[in-house]
């Protein structure tokens, strides 16, 4: 049941009772009109006592404190401390029909404060008219006191002791579910302290003898572990005490020895490993006992791993880039050596080998992605400088553009992060020079005098988007197409959709600027970002609504260096696709490649297109009979990549093929296998047809 | 499942209470004051929360009386109370009451004192 019901549910229950209650109110008054008698009067205190608590748990708070008064006086009525006379059943009588109107939703506000201001008169009578008021102030200062100490600092250590009353089980209080309370808490170290228990022959099962020690440590404040205790407040023996030893200790004596010179650090140690432990000297001669000796080692445990936490969370050390990358490069070797100890162990067949290289995998891998997370930096740092660009840019345009950048946190490869500025520069070009117009013209057209630019980052899977959006003008696609006709990449009568001339834009030699600015238009275009973003094995996708704006995305991957990949195999030749990219693989016949002209592999459905590798790089020899398609998706679209086995996971290090091979289509670069040989990384999205 | 039992004159307060605490996995059985509460506590449930002000048996009574049954000698008991009642919070702790719940109180206080007391 959703809360806000069962509110509604509690609220008409109360109702209900209400109704009763005032009746009962109602009845009790007509029977005082007749002769107070005790009995009625402690109906009557029932009645308006119960109205009071449930209607304060119920939604109606106004009832409660409206109650508050009349409740003190008929308690006092109750006790003889004053009289029931004629005015005070009449007022009682006006309160009834006052309470019942408020049950309804009514009551008038100048009906209540005069009760309220006679039943004071009443109470003022009696004695003590002060209380209640003195309670509320002394309510309002203790939330006070617990808001100001209530903000959790870091971890700290706690002294805990408690001895709970000899009686408490007869309280039907289990102490050990405090010690189980407190432990919820954060790390807690309990000592058990039984030195109080007497012998058999003495012990009084339904007494409790035992006290506790707990060191805990944790970021909660003093007054919620003290709320533990709430219960056995003002009869157990409870303390709570911070352990905080200031300042640093002095060395101690044998490690100054040791520094010195004046002995070796070895024959101290082996004398004192000779001598008995402080604490048991102490045990042996009666001063104190095991307990006492556990809790202070206990002690002594939690403080060195709270400075021990509080050290690591300042630790951060400075290291040259270089020497990063450099860890990055042994990490690529060691997973390369990994995978040829792997290849040896499956060939050989030893069992102990294979262990062993199992364990190195999974070792290898860690340290992957952990050295690999130390070169991620957060995007923001390259942000700030745009904001400084689109400033100057505009300035000199005379126009009135405001950056605004989302996900600065989003962390990025260093490399990729120093490779992706020239792109996005170009782009925010782009935007401040033909995107949004000037302001004159942004007036006339009934948007904001000031452009903004949008600039955000996040991580969406295992890639990163960037995007960035403009609420300019966004793209002429009539006057792409005519640039395009012109420039001769289409042919005059080609009929394309709105969003296939957009992608023009990309095309090699297409540059819609009307005039060459100093700004954009400077020979580099869009071709060029495109190239680039690919280059680090990203995508870009344009997307723009005349009058309104444009949005380009960057996709990238989180890192250049090593990447989980697919090991597939065609005839002799290995090939490594994209592990994130890849959905599943499932099995392509013969007849079923027979019965597909159009090369369409059933899936769940839908026909999700296929390429073959083999036609794809021209491997030579005939396919097997059964191929295996591996479902793949590029950006969003599902595709087949049709070879003839699936070898299996690789963790695949990345080696460029060097300029020679650039321009390959279709293939991104090379890694090296267990065995020696090479394997070629598939660019998916040039696979695509 | 541990069993709870309400003792109240309240049925609107019962009836929180019994919602609030089944929701939280546990099963309620309902009094309406002390003397209703002394017939429904064989077997002994595993915790008893009861109001103070009730007619035949009020609370204090009734956490008397069960502190005096062996079956019950030990089972924790939780009163209702409100602020200004100090004297009687004393006086139920005095008689064996484990603890207190302060009226009014929200579902998540009720369940949060429950679980303090309640293994």
């Amino acid at each position: 049941m959703h809360p806000d019901d069962k509110a509604a549910l509690h609220r008409q229950a109360f109702l209900e009772e209400a109704a009763d209650l005032v009746a009962e109110w109602e009845e009790c008054m007509l029977l005082l009109d007749r002769g107070v008698d005790p009995d009625t009067v402690d109906r009557l205190f029932r009645a308006v006592h119960t109205l009071k608590g449930a209607g304060a748990m119920f939604g109606f708070e106004d009832l409660a404190a409206f109650l508050h008064d009349l409740e003190t006086v008929l308690d006092q009525v109750r006790s003889g401390e004053r009289s029931m006379e004629r005015p005070l059943v009449d007022l009682l009588l006006r309160s009834r029909d006052h309470a019942a109107a408020i049950l309804q939703g009514g009551g008038s506000f100048a009906e209540r404060q005069e009760i309220l201001a006679q039943m004071r008169g009443f109470l003022e009578q009696t004695k003590a008219a002060g209380e209640p008021a003195g309670v509320e102030e002394q309510r309002a200062a203790a939330t006070e006191d617990a808001v100001a100490s209530g903000a959790a600092g870091p971890p700290r250590l706690w002294r805990i002791r408690f001895r709970p009353q000899t009686d408490i089980f007869r309280t039907g209080l289990d102490p050990a579910r405090l010690i189980e309370e407190l432990a919820t808490l954060g790390e807690a170290e309990v000592i058990l302290h039984d030195e109080a228990v007497p012998p058999l022959t003495d012990l009084d099962p339904e007494s409790c003898h035992l006290a506790w020690e707990v060191l805990l440590t944790t970021a909660a404040p003093e007054p919620t572990i003290r709320d533990v205790f709430i219960f056995v407040e003002g009869e157990a023996a409870v303390r709570i005490e911070p352990v905080d030893y200031e300042g640093e200790r002095p060395p101690r004596l044998g490690e100054i020895l040791a520094h010195r010179g004046d002995a070796e650090p070895a024959a101290i140690e082996a004398v004192l490993a000779e001598r008995k432990p402080v604490g048991e000297v102490l045990v042996e001669a009666g001063v104190v006992a095991p307990a006492q000796v556990a809790a202070a080692l206990a002690e002594q445990r939690g403080l060195s791993q709270v400075r021990a936490a509080t050290a690591t969370e300042t630790a951060t050390i400075r290291v040259p880039a270089a020497k990063l990358d450099a860890l990055v490069d042994l990490v690529g070797g060691l997973v390369t050596a990994q995978a040829r100890l792997s290849q040896v162990a499956l060939e050989q067949g030893l069992g102990v080998l294979d262990a062993v290289a199992e364990e190195l995998e999974r070792l290898t891998s860690a340290l992957r992605d952990t050295s690999l997370g130390l070169r991620m930096l957060p995007i923001g740092s390259t942000f700030s400088r745009f904001r400084r660009l689109v400033r100057d840019l505009s300035a000199e345009l005379g126009k009135d553009i405001v950056l605004v950048t989302r996900g600065e946190e989003t962390e990025l490869d260093k490399t990729m992060l120093e490779r992706l500025g020239d792109p996005l520069v170009h782009l925010l070009r782009n935007s401040v020079d033909h995107g949004i117009e000037p302001p004159d013209e942004r007036v006339a057209k009934g948007k904001p005098r000031q452009g903004t630019i949008l600039l955000e980052a996040e991580h969406v899977g295992g890639e990163v988007a960037i995007r960035i959006t403009d609420d300019g003008r966004g793209i002429d696609a009539d006057r792409v197409r005519a640039k395009a006709v012109e420039k001769g990449i289409i042919a005059a009568d080609m009929a394309l959709s709105r969003e296939e001339i957009l992608q023009l834009i990309f095309a090699p030699g297409l540059s819609t600027a009307q005039k060459v600015s100093n700004v954009s238009g400077r020979g580099v275009g869009m071709d060029v970002v495109k190239r680039n973003i690919e280059a680090l094995r990203g995508r870009v996708f344009l997307a723009s609504t005349m009058g309104q704006g444009t949005t380009i995305t960057i996709r990238l991957p989180l890192t250049l260096a090593i990447i989980d990949g697919l090991l597939v195999r065609v005839e002799d030749a290995f090939f490594v696709l994209p592990l994130a990219a890849v959905e599943e693989t499932v099995e392509l016949t013969a007849a079923a490649r027979a019965a597909s002209a159009a090369r369409l592999i059933p899936r769940r459905g839908e026909l999700v297109p296929y390429v073959s590798v083999r036609e794809a790089f021209g491997v030579p020899g005939t396919p097997p009979a059964i191929e295996q398609a591996v479902i793949v998706r590029v950006g969003d679209r599902l595709l087949g990549v049709v070879v003839d086995t699936v070898v299996g996971q690789h963790q695949t290090v990345i080696k460029s093929l060097g300029r020679v091979f650039h321009h390959v289509r279709g293939i991104s670069g090379a890694t090296i296998l267990g065995d020696g040989s090479i394997a070629l990384i598939v660019d998916l999205p040039a696979l695509a047809p | 499942m541990k069993r709870i039992l309400t003792v109240d004159d309240s049925s609107s307060v019962r009836q929180m209470v019994r919602l609030t605490l089944e929701g939280a996995g546990y099963s309620v059985v309902e009094a309406v004051d002390g003397q209703d509460a002394l017939t429904k506590v064989s077997p002994p449930p595993d915790l008893i929360i009861t109001d103070l002000n009730m007619p035949n048996l009020d609370g204090i009574g009734l956490i008397r009386a069960l502190r005096a049954q062996p079956a019950t000698k030990f089972t924790p008991i939780l009163m209702l109370t409100t602020e200004s009642q100090e004297v009687k919070k004393q006086e139920g702790k005095a008689a064996g009451a484990t603890g207190w719940i302060v009226k009014p109180f929200t579902p998540d206080q009720l369940v949060a004192v429950v679980r303090k007391v309640l293994r």
